[in-house]
Order: structure tokens, then sequence, then C-alpha cells
């Protein structure tokens, strides 16, 4: 009897509109889901709800002045931007050779320590929105705790503005490396309990376990890039395929999944913390001395000593503030590892001290293109984990 | 081995206007007629096999470059087998700002072109579904084109109800 019944009922797909203001669609993203009861049909994804005109900015401010727009495209990671723009305009300048190594090597380890903020983040975010709080908490504390490093050096934590064409802004403070080895071995402990808390965790399991799966074939065809096509099985990682700063000389590995599912992605992500750590001592233990700025009055302004004593200096000074860094005519893409993939700035000079054009190639955008096709068929709930695992950050994909 | 750009060069002749490896990248600047034709190329041909489309974007050269060729689109591929890379540039003119649309190679590639369009006004033909992405449907204009000046503001129109 009760089988007769069901298959009278007349039932029809509804659309139900999740977000923009959605507790877990962090970020301002809006879903456009069309359900037949649970299961999702479609899923449309709408973004732009944080877009702010980063090209237009940068294209009407001179080179240097791009950094602080820089900062608040992956918020989590800023430091990897800073970088990356640094390195692409680098590039155009032809001084990429010439960069001290000391300056490379605090570069490698502020992007690593913004790895870890990151992923810090990202996984700690994700628990609390599948309800595991206590989790969320212990990687909460231990991303503060890094934040205080990149604060340490730079006074900012999220917008650290720290990078500069041709060098940096300061150099490290003291004692940062003993600072820096108390933090790690806090951040051990709460990696060892955040991992007990979950990953043999039956609850957690059943939510992260072949959801929001993708193939190693679309995610290459989506353009995936950083975890989430690692996790698909694709050994792809910018800092092995393209070595940059000091990552040819240091030793890590690349953690690769094959399912490409929302926990080979949690996987993936939390052995990346574990690397990153590990490339961070390596590059501690070896930090050359020296300068940190390139030797170039027109690149990397002269010493503020220098600026008020010395007439040169102090028209150098005011040449690179108020026309810009003279970049010469041409074009440069320059891709990096961000915490969340590939991040490539393109950059186009037509001469002068401002940018004609600047792109950046910001790898959630990609991401969350195939937040759809991830959900497609499953439940409702598989959304937020799936969504977590993507990682979007609305300043990186909206710009 | 030769380098990239002339290999491509050597297969489609006519089709390429120009290259250089200006600071090592690889670039080819294509008549847009033939766009499609050499991306699907390199995209398949087993000495290329650029499976990945990293970044699609346009520049507007308003002012800059000769004849009426104001923008140029600019595709950034990546090749996971061979480990290298190549950028495509195709000059696009003001008053017929169309090009193919690449989506049926790499489906990633959806998404850049509507950000091209909302931003630059590019029109990529067969495109499954150009509409505007980032700026909202009312938004008026393309706001990096140069003529676009920084400081406009527009009214915030929602949707009629």
């Amino acid at each position: 009897m009760m089988k007769d019944n069901r298959m009278d009922l007349h039932t029809e797909p509804f659309v139900l509109n999740m977000g923009p203001s959605h507790p877990a669609t962090h970020g301002t993203v809006r879903f456009l889901l069309k359900m037949d009861g649970e299961r999702i049909l479609h899923c449309e994804t709408e973004i732009g709800y944080l877009h702010r005109g980063f090209e237009k900015h940068c294209e009407n401010g001179t080179w240097t002045q791009v950094f602080p727009y820089t900062d608040r495209l992956n918020y989590n990671s800023a430091i990897q931007n800073n970088v990356a723009y640094a390195l692409a305009a680098e590039k155009l300048l032809g001084i990429t050779g010439k960069m001290p190594e000391r300056c490379t090597a605090i570069r490698t380890i502020m992007c690593e320590l913004a790895r870890l903020a990151d992923h810090y983040t990202g996984l700690g975010a994700s628990m609390l929105e599948l309800g595991a709080l206590t989790a969320f908490l212990y990687f909460v504390e231990a991303r503060e705790l890094v934040w205080d490093l990149i604060e340490s050096v730079c006074g900012a934590r999220l917008t650290s503005n720290y990078v500069r064409i041709g060098g940096l802004s300061t150099d490290l403070p003291e004692g940062f490396a003993a600072h820096t080895k108390q933090v790690f071995a806090t951040n051990r402990v709460f990696w060892t309990e955040f991992d007990k808390l979950l990953t043999k965790n039956r609850i957690f399991l059943d939510r992260m376990r072949d959801t929001g799966a993708l193939s190693r074939e679309d995610s290459i065809a989506f353009g995936f890039t950083g975890p989430l096509l690692r996790a698909a099985g694709v050994e792809y990682d910018v800092r092995k395929a393209h070595p940059y700063l000091m990552y040819d000389q240091v030793d890590f590995d690349v953690p690769v999944g094959f399912a490409g599912d929302n926990f080979d992605r949690y996987l993936v992500r939390m052995e990346e913390i574990n690397q990153s750590i590990r490339i961070v001592e390596q590059v501690l233990a070896k930090l050359p001395s020296g300068p940190i700025n390139v030797d170039d009055p027109a690149v990397r302004n002269p010493s503020k000593e220098a600026v008020k004593s010395r007439m040169e200096s102090m028209i150098f000074h005011f040449k690179n503030t108020i026309e810009g860094i003279q970049i010469p005519a041409g074009e440069v893409y320059v891709p990096t590892e961000g915490s969340n993939g590939e991040v490539g700035f393109y950059l186009v000079s037509v001469g002068g001290g401002k940018p004609w054009k600047c792109r950046v190639r910001p790898p959630c955008f990609a991401l969350t293109q195939a937040v759809g096709e991830m959900v497609k068929g499953g439940f409702l709930s598989d959304i937020i984990p799936t969504f977590d695992m993507v990682n979007l950050i609305g300043g990186e994909c909206d710009r | 081995m030769a380098e990239l750009r002339e290999q491509v060069k050597r297969k489609f002749g006519d089709a390429v206007l120009s290259t250089h490896a200006d600071f090592g990248d690889q670039t080819v600047l294509l008549r847009k007629e033939s766009a499609l034709e050499v991306m699907r190329w390199l995209r398949d041909d087993p000495s290329m096999l650029f499976n990945f489309m990293m970044d699609l974007t346009a520049v507007d050269y308003l002012g800059k470059k000769p004849g009426d060729q104001r923008f140029e689109v600019v595709y950034h591929l990546y090749s996971l087998k061979h480990n290298h890379r190549i950028r495509v540039k195709a000059p696009v003119a003001e008053d017929d700002p169309t090009i193919d649309s690449v989506v049926s190679i790499w489906k990633g590639a959806d998404w850049f072109e509507r950000e091209a369009w909302d931003l630059y006004g590019i029109i990529f033909k067969g495109h499954p579904n150009l509409k505007r992405i980032l700026l909202y449907e009312e938004f008026v204009g393309h706001p990096l084109r140069k003529e676009y000046p920084i400081r406009k503001r527009q009214p915030l129109i929602g949707p009629e109800n």
C-alpha cells in the first residue's frame, strides 16, 4: 500500500536560493539550486559581490602602489601575492638574477608562513561549518601564532604590504628564528590534536569521503591548480615545475591524493602544513646575511639616511615616489604556487611609472567555476564541505 | 628541438602574425580567425599537449598600437606532460570585438571569457552563456576599457520585481 501511495505523489523540482549572505557562503557567493528533495539537480554559482576594480586601480597608480591592492586578493596569504607581483615586476625590469640572497630567503620563509596561515584558516573554518567547533579552535589558535610571527616582521597580520619591487620593506626582527621555533613546537601539538579529532572520525568521514569529487580529467579541463588538483592525483606544484625563490634548494614533498574528493583535499592540505614547516626550518637554518634590497637606487629607494644627506639619493626617492619606478615596455607572466593554486601575474608595460595592465590569475576563480559540477547529484549538505575545500576567497575571486 | 614558437610558425605559417620570446616567455600572435584551430592543435598535438588553459584575459592598447587592432585577447597555456608554457595572443579590432570561444577546447575557459566580455566587451562567438560575471547585468559599459573613467559612478540598479 505504502509503495503505491508514493508513486501517486506528485513532486516537482524546486529552486532554492543559497547566499549571498549565508553563514556558509563566506566570501559572499550565491548558489541557485534546483532541488529534487535533498538532491541537487543543478547548481548555478554567482560571484562578483566583492568586485572592487583591482585592475583599474592598479593601472591608475605607480608600480609600487599596487602592493596594498595585492594584499586584498587572497587576504589569508597576502604575502604570497606581494611576492608574486614583485617577482613579475622584477622579471620585467630584468633584475631577477640580481636579487640579494637574503631577500630571496626571507621571501621564501614568508611565503610558507602565509601558506600555513591559509591552510590553518581554511581547514579550521571548514570544520566549524561542519560542526566541529573544537577542531576550529585549535587551528585558529595555530593561525594566531603564525600571524604573531608575520606581525613581528611587518607590523600587520593580514594586509602585510611587506614586499617591494627589488627588495623588502624591512629585515627580519631580532630573535625571529627562536620565535619561529617556539611557534612550530606549539603548532605541531595543535596539528596532532586536530588530526586525532578528525582524520579517523566516522561523522567527519561520512561528510567528506566521496563528496564533491571531480575526476583527474575534469580537474585539468577546468584549470584546477593547487591542493584540489593534487587531491585528484595530478602532481603539479609550481614550486617543483618552475622553481622560483629558494624552492630548488630545499627538500620537501608534494602530497598527492587519488580520489579527488573532499577527504583527499583535506589530507593534502594537512600534509602541506607539515611540508611548509619543513621548508621554513631548512631556510632558517641557512639564512644568508647581507642586504635585503637590490643595489639600484632607481628601483629600490636609498636608505632614509642617504635621502636626507645626499642630493642624488633624495632625487631618486622623489622620482620613485612621484613618477614611479620606470619599467621598460614589455609583457611577462610569472606563475607562483599560492596556497590555493597557481597565482600568476601577467604584467604589461608600455614604459613609464604605471602598469598598463596588471592581471592576476586567481586560482579560486577556476575552482569556484566547477562547484556546480562537483555538487551535482549530491545532497544539499554536501555543498558545505565542498565549498569549504574550494576555499573561495572573495577578494581573490572577484578582485 | 626548435622553440615552441618556431614550431607553431612552421605549422601554421600565415596564421602567425609574429612571435617573440622576451624574458623567456614563448609568445605567438595569431590571426583571430585561426586562433581556435591553432589552439585545438596546441592541445592535441603530441609534441604540444597544452592540456591546461591557465589564464585568459584581454588587453586594451588604446592609442598604443598602429592600425585599428585595439584589443588583444591573451591565453596562457601549460602542458603538464612536457612542463612547458606558451602565450597565445590574438588582436581584435574595436569595430568588430569578436573572437571564437575556446570553451569547446577547455571547459574552464567559460568564466574567463565571461570576465573578458564583462570588463572589456570582447564577444566570444559560440560561448554557451556569455553574460556578465563580476558586474551586474544592468551595468553600462566595460570598465577596463581605457576610456572608462576611474571615478565614474553608476547607480546600483537591482533586478525588477
